[in-house]
């Protein structure tokens, strides 16, 4: 059984349409992610997942239960780290947890147990008595972490959940949710970077404008919409423009750069390193960076 | 408006009561001070400074010192600053500036018990503040033992009553200074003109009518009435226009907050 099925979801604001009929599934185990640009979807999808918005139309089953109807038995299964800091700046780090545990009517000897080591795993057991107001935003985010898993969940649900982190608290998060994924959680994950889902998922959907535009696991998606191997090659001549086009080269012609989408060690990269590489080519591996620019254009967005 | 599940309503909502009485338990020193030293304020400059204007009140056939007439209208309006500061400003702070209620609804709490969580808790520190109060004026006469004690439990209903509006305003509000507006046309009017610091009975009628409308009206009849035993309406109209206020006003709060926190 899937632990998500969203079938044809449309959510709309007044006229405004943010999620345009998306339908998608996440198996138990999963690492899931919803990858898009600001203003994709992505956090509206999320917030029908655990009920916090009703459903315009469609269907979102979550553990088999509908999201309509056993809203109350869903929620009690699930863990939310949202993007905002919603943690209780009157409350201490474990205040934060207990207090939290009680509206899942945990009981209280467990939730104290799971805090402590929920403290420990975060590596927040020094500023249990900290205010989270003194938190910096790093921590502030593990301790929201640690307390969308306080009741257990079988699926944790992270929106954006580095954005804005300086790079060793993004490693940190990143740490702790790849030992959740060895432990078999499932999760589901919105982020805009592409790295992160490339690094941390198993299947992502990509989505623009309120569709979802591509799926699959990250490697396959990079070799279906780019390339393995890119080359990148900054002003490039009136030379190899004919070469790529008489060729049929993948390319995408950016005026001040050309992009090549390569196969890695193959005829057309030692080709292209020995005619036209004499000043400027960059080598790398495809990402899912460019998936996701070939997909949705490279035009400034509002 | 939305439609309201009654499964979506279940006692599930004491945690956030707790959760708001765990909070206010680190400022709860300086919070009872307020109503601990304001009544011995009020009584102090009315009885020093203005009885001597006023000398003795006419109020439901009896002939009262002036403070001793005040005295329980003190206790009411205590009441209803308490609850409805309590919904509006601290409860807005809350949804919109600390994004507890966001946290909240992420689990298994519904937004109708969030609502209700913040109204009852407003309420109870509206009794709380009244107990307070009657620490000092059931020692200094202005209240009867035991009967004012009763003021307790009635502060809890009138604290509903001024909840409910306050949080049926935090629905409708978009920033938070609006609240001037409110407090200016609503509560001001109401702690002038509900039998507060002069007898309704004294004024024109047709104002007199202006003020049945006004639920602090009727919590200073009541709670008059327990302290020192008169008053000119009838207890029990009262109280039932008090819990019709509370039901019309606690529907009203939850239409408005649902339809702003629901995205």
């Amino acid at each position: 059984m899937s632990i998500i099925e969203a079938q044809h979801v449309i959510k709309r604001f007044d006229r405004f349409t943010a999620v345009d009929d998306i339908s998608f599934t996440v198996e138990r185990g999963e690492f899931f992610a919803l990858l898009g640009p600001n203003g994709a979807g992505k956090t509206s999808t999320i917030r029908m997942i655990y009920g916090f918005s009703p459903l315009t139309s469609g269907r979102m089953k979550i553990f088999g239960l509908d999201i309509g109807a056993d809203w109350r038995k869903i929620r009690s299964r699930l863990g939310v780290c949202q993007q905002e800091n919603t943690l209780d700046p009157d409350l201490t780090v474990a205040q934060n947890l207990i207090i939290y545990s009680r509206y899942f009517e945990m009981d209280r000897s467990v939730a104290r147990r799971r805090a402590e080591e929920l403290l420990e795993f975060f590596a927040l057991t020094g500023k249990r008595d900290a205010k989270v107001m003194e938190l910096s935003g790093g921590l502030a985010k593990r301790l929201q972490l640690a307390r969308a898993l306080m009741a257990e969940p079988e699926l944790l649900i992270l929106d954006e959940p580095t954005t804005g982190l300086d790079p060793q608290s993004r490693h940190q998060v990143w740490d702790r949710l790849f030992e959740l994924k060895k432990r078999g959680l499932s999760m589901v994950l919105t982020t805009h970077y592409m790295d992160e889902a490339e690094n941390l998922c198993d299947r992502l959907v990509i989505m623009d404008h309120g569709r979802i535009i591509a799926e699959g696991r990250p490697h396959d998606l990079i070799i279906k919409h780019a390339a393995e191997s890119v080359i990148e090659i900054d002003g490039p001549s009136e030379e190899l423009r004919n070469y790529v086009k008489n060729h049929a080269v993948e390319h995408d012609d950016l005026g001040e750069r050309l992009i090549i989408y390569a196969e890695p060690r193959g005829e057309l990269e030692s080709q292209v390193r020995e005619k036209f590489c004499v000043e400027s080519c960059r080598f790398r591996a495809g990402n899912l960076e460019d998936v996701f620019l070939r997909l949705t254009g490279r035009g400034l967005r509002e | 408006m939305n439609r309201l599940k009654r499964t979506d309503i279940t006692l599930r909502f004491r945690h956030i009561w707790v959760r708001n009485l765990i909070t206010y338990h680190r400022i709860w020193k300086v919070n009872f001070l307020v109503p601990l030293l304001e009544p011995g304020f009020y009584i102090l400059a009315f009885g020093l400074g203005f009885s001597g204007l006023v000398g003795r009140v006419n109020y439901a056939g009896m002939q009262l010192e002036y403070t001793r007439f005040m005295a329980p209208a003190l206790v009411a309006t205590a009441c209803m600053w308490n609850s409805f500061f309590e919904t509006t400003y601290t409860s807005f702070v809350r949804m919109y500036y600390q994004k507890t209620f966001d946290g909240i609804l992420a689990t298994p709490v519904s937004v109708e018990e969030v609502i209700i969580a913040e109204i009852v808790w407003a309420a109870s520190k509206a009794m709380a503040a009244v107990a307070v109060m009657l620490t000092v004026l059931i020692p200094l006469g202005y209240a009867n033992f035991p009967g004012a004690l009763l003021c307790i439990p009635l502060a809890f209903l009138g604290g509903l009553a001024f909840a409910s509006i306050g949080m049926f305003f935090t629905g409708l509000i978009p920033t938070i200074d609006m609240f001037n507006l409110p407090i200016f046309l609503f509560i001001t009017p109401m702690f002038l003109f509900s039998g507060t610091f002069f007898p309704v009975s004294g004024i024109p009628d047709w104002a007199g009518i202006f003020s049945l409308v006004f639920p602090l009206y009727h919590l200073v009849e009541l709670t008059r009435f327990l302290c020192i035993g008169a008053m000119e309406s009838r207890p029990l109209f009262n109280l039932a226009y008090l819990l019709l206020f509370i039901m019309v006003f606690g529907r009203l709060a939850l239409g408005t907050m649902k339809r702003r926190l629901i995205k």
